[in-house]
């Protein structure tokens, strides 16, 4: 993959983490080596415990690493303060969760808003960027709805808007689909690959479902804390794309 | 920034109305309670020196007595050992700038059909300028009148509406014990003494008059008691050693003897009335700000549970590029507006409780404008403080921890 162009957007070399229990620290991931460039759309699979949720956490400088390198855009995370991690959360990552995690307070439009709040956007531009994100993914209409008054799918739209909000480059996604039926989980999908390819956006989404993984254009396999397929998804053989849940 | 975490900090408060009302509650008893006290103690601080103020200033009272007759011993003032040459010698001392002997009795006192008894004082016109009185209406008697002994009177309010009402006494003749009195002039009102005595109830005419026309005594020249008025605050411990050696030199009286006379500082006596009114309204406030403590705790304690309820909330928040402080910054900004708004409700409380307290039980409540800025500086203290720790708690969480929280 290193020999597409572009500076990588994400470069993990020897990638460890081990958590701390009373027991002593159990190690779940043993050394990963990935790069992603710039406009990739990659899927990571693997079966529960594989290390995958663990791994997304760091990419998306949500949990530190114990050793190795993660460097996104080119900045060493393991070596930023607390307010710089917020600052690429908030600027250079947009973050999508399985459980949607909307405020539920907030109308949508505010939640779309919020991370410009934190970018120190004024108020009329965070207003009209909300409104643009939201007609983006097809909810120009609901800004003044709360999260309990639309759909699982819908919500899931706002927190891609919300993603989207401060233009990342990257998008990360821990089982977007995971709460979501079949049909809405397609729609998702299609929206990430408009992203993707429209826009340019680097997707990065952990699933467990082949046909989501399928959108993707490359694969990465964990299984126990390894990466045990790192390639394009239409090469990866059958017991690499099962379903893992 | 700020703005948008206000409004926030709104819709937080909102969300649970019955919790930060309650919470609030804490905060407005206790201001309210603080607004309240204060006003009361003020209140009754304000009066005390009121009364202090009409007494009139550096004062000291000498009353004659005691004697012991035969084995008997007399208390204070029950036989005259000052007489008005006591009182001259007095005068010429450094340091005293006025003296006034007096010669108080009861009499009936007539004018027209209407009769009032009331307290005569037999005295000099340097009463008027010992006890800082002046005049409403009319002309003091002079030291002539002293000396000739006329039947002239000087009137205090409280007399003149119960024997003339509305009339304008100066100039008409009353009548005290059937002897005719030519009224000069009318005293200034001046309330109650620090007794509660209503000081205006009294008539004035010279001394020589009481002594010799109207009451009598077996003692002829002397007077009850004496008031005399020092320069100053500073001179008055040396003005009253100075008064006492002359006195027992003037009454012969040997060492190692009792004197037949007292002097006493009112002045001194008041301002413990006043300091005593002054820990008093102190005492008040102290109490009441426990329960403004007490208030702050219990912010302290819901923002600690709302911290612990909206962990995930703080997850997300900081998932999507929150920092540390916003996190803080939210949480303290709670913790103060509830105080805040907590501290104007018991504003408005206290001062309608002061308002309410004053008009049903007729004390006097002061509330001052120093005890309200007070309330809001310590409202917003404790809410900074109280809310604090908290928000501290929050902003240190670390996002995945937080956002795992279930």
């Amino acid at each position: 993959m290193k020999e597409q162009a572009g500076d990588p957007v994400i470069r993990i070399e020897r990638l460890h983490k081990a958590y701390d229990t009373d027991a002593g620290p159990v190690p779940v991931l043993h050394g990963l080596d990935v790069s992603v460039t710039p406009g990739e759309f990659v899927a990571i699979m693997g079966p529960s415990g594989s290390g995958k949720s663990t791994f997304m956490n760091i990419l998306g400088c949500l949990d530190v690493a114990s050793s190795g390198t993660y460097l996104l855009n080119g900045r060493d995370v393991n070596a930023q303060s607390r307010d710089e991690l917020a600052h690429l959360r908030n600027e250079v990552i947009g973050f999508v969760f399985q459980g949607f995690n909307l405020l539920p307070r907030a109308n949508l439009e505010d939640n779309v808003a919020l991370p410009l709040i934190y970018s120190r956007v004024p108020r009329a531009e965070r207003v009209a960027r909300a409104q643009e994100m939201l007609g983006k993914v097809g909810l120009g209409k609901y800004g003044r709805s709360f999260p309990n008054q639309i759909s699982g799918g819908q919500q899931q739209r706002v927190a891609i808007a919300r993603a989207l909000v401060n233009r990342p480059k990257l998008i990360l996604a821990d089982e977007p689909t995971g709460n979501l039926d079949t049909r809405t989980s397609k729609e998702i999908m299609a929206l990430f690959s408009e992203l993707n390819q429209r826009d340019g956006i680097t997707i990065v989404l952990v699933t467990h479902e082949p046909d989501i993984a399928g959108y993707a254009r490359r694969l990465v396999r964990l299984s126990d804390g390894l990466i045990v397929y790192d390639g394009p998804v239409e090469h990866a053989s059958a017991q690499h794309l099962e379903a893992t849940s | 920034m700020i703005f948008p975490m206000l409004s926030e900090a709104w819709a937080a408060m909102g969300a649970n109305r019955l919790r930060t009302f309650l919470t609030m509650l804490g905060m407005i008893i206790g201001v309210g309670a603080v607004i309240l006290m204060l006003a009361i103690g003020q209140g009754v601080r304000s009066q005390v020196e009121s009364s202090i103020a009409s007494m009139g200033s550096n004062l000291f009272i000498i009353l004659s007595g005691s004697t012991t007759s035969g084995g008997v011993r007399m208390g204070g003032g029950a036989t005259p050992t000052l007489t008005l040459a006591d009182a001259q010698a007095i005068e010429e001392l450094p340091g005293v700038s006025a003296i006034a002997p007096s010669a108080p009795g009861t009499a009936q006192i007539v004018y027209g059909s209407n009769n009032w008894s009331t307290q005569v004082i037999g005295t000099t016109p340097s009463y008027l300028q010992v006890r800082d009185w002046t005049l409403a209406s009319g002309a003091p008697f002079t030291d002539a009148d002293v000396r000739s002994a006329t039947r002239v009177a000087l009137l205090g309010q409280t007399v003149v509406e119960n024997l003339f009402g509305n009339d304008d006494p100066t100039g008409k003749t009353i009548r005290i014990k059937n002897s005719p009195y030519l009224v000069l002039g009318v005293l200034a009102e001046k309330g109650q003494s620090l007794d509660g005595r209503d000081q205006d109830d009294t008539v004035l005419i010279p001394v020589t008059t009481a002594q010799r026309k109207l009451f009598g005594t077996q003692f002829q020249g002397t007077v009850r008691f004496m008031m005399a008025q020092a320069e100053s605050a500073a001179v008055m411990p040396e003005v009253e050693k100075e008064m006492a050696d002359l006195l027992r030199q003037r009454h012969h009286i040997r060492e190692g003897e009792d004197d037949d006379f007292s002097i006493r500082n009112l002045t001194a006596l008041m301002n413990t009335a006043a300091t005593t009114a002054q820990v008093l309204s102190l005492m008040l406030g102290a109490i009441a700000s426990i329960s403004l403590v007490v208030g702050g705790i219990g912010i302290m304690n819901i923002m600690l549970v709302s911290v612990t309820e909206r962990t995930r909330e703080i997850g997300i928040r900081m998932a999507i590029g929150a920092r540390g402080r916003d996190v803080l910054l939210q949480f303290l900004l709670e913790a103060i507006m509830i105080s805040l708004i907590g501290c104007i409700i018991g504003v408005l409380l206290g001062v309608g409780g002061a308002l309410l307290v004053s008009k049903v039980s007729g004390m006097s409540v002061i509330v001052t404008a120093p005890s309200i800025v007070m309330s809001f500086g310590v409202a917003a203290a404790i809410g900074i403080f109280f809310g604090w720790y908290p928000a501290r708690k929050a902003s240190r969480l670390k996002p995945i921890d937080a956002l795992r929280y279930q």
